[in-house]
């Protein structure tokens, strides 16, 4: 019912970095810099991945207090298929709700019916089947999943160009093609039909997941992306005021190497990243 | 006809295909020099706070002010009606809007936050525009602006879709609606 409020405020981020934080004072530096939106969580990413152990909702005091500090709209992180946590964010009246394979999920057999829920749901997709699955069950956005807290952008890169192929690859199929496609990919035919049609996902679809630097921000830009998501990649810097200023305007510049160069000047050290052989858990790989 | 929508942050494309829908030319204005041959701008949805710091920063600011003196026609939908305000009141109290163009004061995220977000048909030349208020701004009237859309009665009809000689702005988004009446009025005042 609430269809064309959620998927049209989602069209509102676009061209925008949303940030991750962790307290107010993160939160007013992200304002600060022109982030269109803040992701209020405990810990980023890649704190996350270090500590290990079971990653949950945040404390509804803490996401109370973001959004109190800053008047963009503000966002928080459930676990897969957590229809409790997603209710708890939802009475404290949060704009958006991650389902997010950075916490860690609570069902390995279903995602949370997003139809139920007032309030509109962002969730992740490395390909199309899965992001469709995801519109199917309610999502009002998608952000491909990337691989959080490395500060490596080699599979943000890998999941949007997955998916930008795969809504090419609609192009000239024929009814019975479709049909083969809606069945692959576990979703209704009319939806399958619907991407063909526009050439694009029914929602809007940002990146996330290892985005480090100015650069990297603009090659998801030049990737077809409508807008990132920044989680460790800002707070772990040397200079996250800086950083984060210099991330907004290479997504508004994007198409401008002069730009794009004077931006990336003088940054100090970026979050220092991970390569994904050595990795102990594939973040990317909860879900489905 | 040569029509600019800023492309700082937000909906940007979602104006730019009602544009071409309607015969227009889109230029994406980023910096001033983008402004040159335009005969109407759109400001889109978005985030306020986000359009303002680098409307400021980049000069665009002064360069609109500008142009809108030697006739531009600029068109402000819900943020980016917001940047047409004289006044805009938020969490920090009163400031004065990043372009003042329009008579009005805006007070933002007035109705709430997302889940306070509705759909409601606007009065507009005395037949319902399918409204779509999203985190809206209220407009409080204090120049000698033109009220074209308010809400219905029942709900107070306070003002929606204001104009004041060629600035236009409205605290609902048109361009989420599939009609396309608000724009082709825009189009028109970017003619004359």
């Amino acid at each position: 019912m609430r269809e064309k409020l959620n998927t049209g405020f989602a069209e509102m981020f676009k061209n925008g970095v949303i940030m991750d934080v962790t307290n107010p004072e993160q939160a007013r530096i992200a304002e600060a810099a022109g982030a269109c939106a803040v992701m209020a969580l405990e810990r980023v990413p890649s704190d996350i991945r270090r500590d290990g152990g079971v990653a949950r909702m945040s404390d509804p005091k803490m996401i109370r207090e973001i959004m109190a500090a800053v008047s963009i709209p503000v966002m928080a992180k459930v676990r897969i298929g957590h229809l409790a946590e997603a209710k708890i964010l939802e009475a404290i009246g949060v704009d958006f709700i991650d389902e997010s394979e950075v916490l860690t999920p609570a069902d390995e057999e279903a995602h949370v019916d997003k139809t139920a829920y007032s309030v509109p749901f962002v969730c992740g997709a490395r390909d199309l089947g899965e992001a469709l699955r995801r519109v199917n069950e309610g999502a009002s956005m998608i952000r491909t999943k990337g691989e959080a807290g490395t500060g490596n952008v080699v599979e943000a890169v890998r999941h949007i160009k997955t998916v930008s192929r795969q809504i090419l690859e609609l192009k000239g199929l024929d009814e019975a093609g479709l049909e083969k496609k809606a069945n692959e990919y576990r979703v209704p035919l009319a939806l399958v039909k619907k991407v063909q049609k526009a050439g694009r996902l029914p929602v809007v679809t940002f990146v996330a997941g290892g985005i480090a630097t100015p650069a990297d921000a603009a090659l998801m830009m030049m990737l077809g992306s409508e807008g990132c998501f920044v989680g460790s990649g800002i707070f772990k810097s040397s200079n996250p005021a800086v950083t984060a200023k210099a991330i907004v305007q290479a997504v508004i510049n994007w198409q401008d190497p002069a730009r794009l160069a004077e931006l990336s000047e003088g940054l100090g050290e970026a979050m220092r990243g991970l390569e994904m052989k050595g990795l102990e858990t594939k973040l990317a790989e909860r879900g489905w | 006809m040569k029509i600019g929508v800023l492309a700082l942050q937000g909906a940007i494309q979602d104006h730019e295909r009602v544009l071409r829908r309607l015969g227009a030319v889109t230029v994406q204005v980023r910096h001033p020099s983008d402004l040159e041959g335009l005969r109407g701008l759109i400001l889109p949805g978005g985030e306020s706070t986000v359009m303002a710091m680098y409307l400021r920063e980049y000069g665009l600011d002064s360069a609109i002010r500008a142009r809108v003196v030697d006739g531009l026609s600029v068109f402000g939908v819900c943020a980016g009606a917001i940047l047409l305000c004289t006044e805009v009141e938020g969490p920090e109290g009163v400031v004065s809007g990043a372009l003042a163009l329009l008579g009005v004061r805006a007070i933002r995220n007035a109705y709430g936050r997302q889940l306070s977000s509705f759909e409601e048909p606007v009065d507009f030349e005395g037949s319902p525009f399918p409204g779509i208020y999203i985190r809206a701004p209220r407009f409080i009237p204090i120049g000698s602006t033109e009220v074209l859309g308010r809400r219905p009665p029942a709900r107070g009809g306070e003002p929606v879709l204001l104009r004041q000689a060629g600035i236009l702005a409205a605290s609902f988004h048109p361009e989420l609606s599939g009609n396309d009446g608000i724009h082709r009025m825009f189009l028109q005042s970017c003619k004359s």
